[in-house]
């Protein structure tokens, strides 16, 4: 716990449910400033909700997130827009905003909320695009990019504003190696040169734990084991041993539950 | 470049609509604004106007030189009392011009057709025109016709 | 039977929801500080979009349906010697019925369906989210030029295709049939009258617009974010949006021309 000495965001005694389903019971978890935090999981245990309620699009049902000491969902519309002005967020697919060319996509969150003249904007926007090696593609549309190009691109822009806080949804996920490669050594070039607080969601455990300075294992809405990317993978725990290397059955259960084979197959016939 | 073609093109749409109303107002339903707001009222009293409506056409030898505004039962009569506005330029009726409610063709619409008179006093706002005749009905003409055949 | 009558509620409890949404989006989106600078670029991109596009299709069907009514007439009207009413009759129907309503099922068909699969796509894509964590409001940005471009494009849309159906029925009962134009357009003028006929028609146009286009941003926004639940809200679009369209122009024609 050493790690922690600045916190940037903290999730307190969170509870939030979709429909019947409970997502998250009582989590809580703080993310350290200038770091590179992973929030690690099997699928379905809403680590893309946690990043949705960070950013304020959607609202806890009970326990709060503070941002900067701020508590997002009790902020008016605009403070929280203001707030998100010092978030990037690069979405799992992407979201390039496909009726508008590469630059033009980077140069958005620019045009929004600065009054900087097109010149400068068209160097900054130069400058985030070489960063993602993706200079000579300003001028393409979205859908004629490769998806590791796009996830770049939309890197890009998502760095666009400097934002002290960047959030990562599953950026691994569907990339060939190559792609998840330049990736791996864009997120933590990106997070040492800018300096800031950098959240990674994802299930890609080996890529994850090579760039993440701090790893929360969540499952069934509560956080299951933390610690440094060493810590987790010397753990004896059954649950965090099975996660982490990958094994079929065990605790999380390779069956759905259901009666035993034994009495459904015969069960009838008696 | 592209950007302008759009503008262009936006711009057409919007001038070719707002073209269409103005052909709609002035050659589909024949709105003349020189008409509008104009004229004044003239009355005429009918036993029967046998479905003649508001808005019908006032014609004099089958110029139209007014529109039917308003019609209503007198009380004290008890009878149809028209009101029409006649329009401004057409100052030469004379008080003892008659009306008369005509069809145009043989299922056409009502309308009052007027016929000058030989005085020299002019019909002015608020007038009513004495000598009417009133719509012919359908049953009307022929009842009579079989009570002159009964009678012959 | 108890879980039929559950099953019920819960439906219609979520179709009052559905309504509610929409009408929170409608509020959402329209109510704002004006910013002409951004919305003005926007607006006419979405006019071309929604209007341009939809008028090639709007100019045909309103031909050929102008057409038909003076050849039909014709026949019918020539029975009876009066088939110089014909002209009468196609520029009644055509502005106080058809060219609002016809040109609203196309308009649903035609740009209400892309517009929810476009709004749609942007949500599956997480484009809507993205446009929300860059702090831009997606309901002032993509839901309020849609909303205004359809409310603007239908009535102009409808106008043209009356036009051009009096146009086609001309073109039939002048041109082809003999009919001597004088007496076509003459008892056209007699019969129809600005006020009551040509702004009604406009005031049908512009609520079957209003109607269209916001079931179509509804159910863009509204959808299941994958492309199963575009297509199906797409589908939604197009038969509500008829369906509304039919109905309201019943109330709208017994307001105007009832005699209620």
């Amino acid at each position: 716990m050493t790690l922690i000495n600045d916190t940037h965001i903290e999730v307190n005694n969170l509870s939030f449910c979709r429909g019947e389903r409970k997502i998250f019971d009582d989590l809580s978890l703080t993310i350290p400033r200038g770091k590179i935090t992973a929030i690690m999981g099997p699928s379905g245990t809403g680590k893309t909700t946690l990043l949705k309620l960070i950013g304020g699009q959607l609202t806890p049902d009970q326990g709060s997130i503070s941002v900067d000491g701020e508590v997002v969902h009790t902020l008016s519309r605009r403070r929280l827009f203001e707030l998100r002005a010092k978030m990037g967020m690069l979405f799992q697919s992407g979201a390039l905003f496909t009726d508008m060319t590469v630059s033009e996509n980077v140069a958005f969150p620019l045009r929004v909320h600065t009054d900087l003249p097109d010149s400068v904007i068209g160097d900054l926007v130069l400058m985030k695009l070489n960063a993602v090696g993706l200079r000579g593609a300003s001028e393409l549309k979205p859908a004629e990019l490769s998806g590791g190009m796009a996830r770049r691109a939309a890197l890009a822009r998502a760095i666009a504003l400097d934002p002290d806080f960047l959030m990562y949804d599953e950026p691994f996920a569907g990339q060939d190696p190559i792609a998840m490669g330049v990736l791996i050594n864009l997120i933590s070039h990106l997070n040492r040169a800018l300096g800031h607080t950098s959240v990674i969601v994802s299930h890609d455990i080996q890529e994850t734990l090579s760039i993440a300075d701090y790893v929360y294992l969540i499952s069934d809405g509560k956080v299951l084991a933390q610690g440094a990317p060493d810590q987790l993978n010397g753990s004896e725990d059954p649950r965090v041993e099975q996660f982490m290397k990958g094994r079929p059955d065990g605790p999380v259960p390779f069956h759905y539950p259901a009666q035993s084979f034994e009495e459904q197959l015969f069960g009838g016939s008696q | 470049m592209r950007i302008r073609a759009l503008e262009i093109s936006v711009g057409a749409l919007i001038l070719a609509g707002l073209l269409a109303l103005v052909a709609l107002a002035i050659n589909v339903s024949g709105l003349n604004l020189s008409q509008k707001g104009g004229g004044y009222t003239v009355y005429a009293r009918f036993d029967n106007i046998g479905g003649l409506t508001e808005r019908a056409k006032v014609s004099m030898s089958g110029v139209q030189i007014g529109q039917v505004s308003a019609i209503r039962i007198d009380r004290k009569r008890l009878m149809a009392e028209v009101e029409m506005q006649i329009f401004d330029d057409v100052d030469y009726l004379s008080i003892d011009s008659s009306a008369q409610i005509l069809t145009a063709g043989l299922l056409g619409e009502k309308y009052i057709g007027i016929t000058p008179g030989f005085e020299d006093d002019l019909l002015a706002n608020g007038m009513t025109i004495e000598d009417t005749q009133s719509a012919l009905v359908l049953e009307e003409i022929v009842g009579k016709f079989l009570f002159n055949k009964v009678s012959e | 039977m108890i879980q039929l009558l559950q099953k019920l509620g819960a439906k219609s409890v979520n179709r009052v929801a559905a309504v509610g949404r929409a009408g929170q989006l409608l509020s959402q989106s329209l109510i704002a500080k004006p910013a002409p600078m951004t919305m003005l670029p926007l607006l006419v991109r979405q006019l071309y979009f929604i209007g341009v596009l939809s008028l090639v299709i709007i100019i045909v069907s309103g031909l050929f349906i102008g057409m038909v009514l003076g050849l039909q007439g014709y026949t019918i009207l020539v029975d009876y010697g009066s088939e110089q009413a014909v002209g009468q009759m196609v520029a009644l129907s055509l502005v106080r019925e058809l060219a609002p309503v016809v040109t609203a099922l196309l308009f649903a068909g035609r740009a209400g369906s892309a517009v929810t699969a476009e709004i749609g796509l942007m949500k599956a894509t997480e484009q809507l989210a993205s446009y929300e964590m860059i702090g831009v409001d997606p309901m002032r940005r993509i839901i309020a030029p849609r909303l205004w471009a359809g409310f603007i494009s239908m009535p102009l849309l409808s106008m043209i295709f009356a036009i051009v159906g009096i146009w086609g029925g001309s073109l039939v009962a002048v041109d082809w049939l003999g009919i001597f134009s004088g007496s076509f357009w003459a008892n056209m003028q007699a019969s129809v009258s600005f006020s009551e006929d040509v702004l009604n028609g406009v005031i049908k146009s512009l609520v079957f617009g209003f109607v269209v286009i916001w079931i179509a941003v509804f159910q863009g926004n509204d959808c299941v974010p994958t492309s199963e639940g575009i297509s199906q809200a797409t589908t939604r679009t197009v038969v509500y949006s008829s369906l509304a369209i039919l109905g309201l122009d019943f109330l709208l024609t017994a307001m105007m021309f009832g005699d209620f």
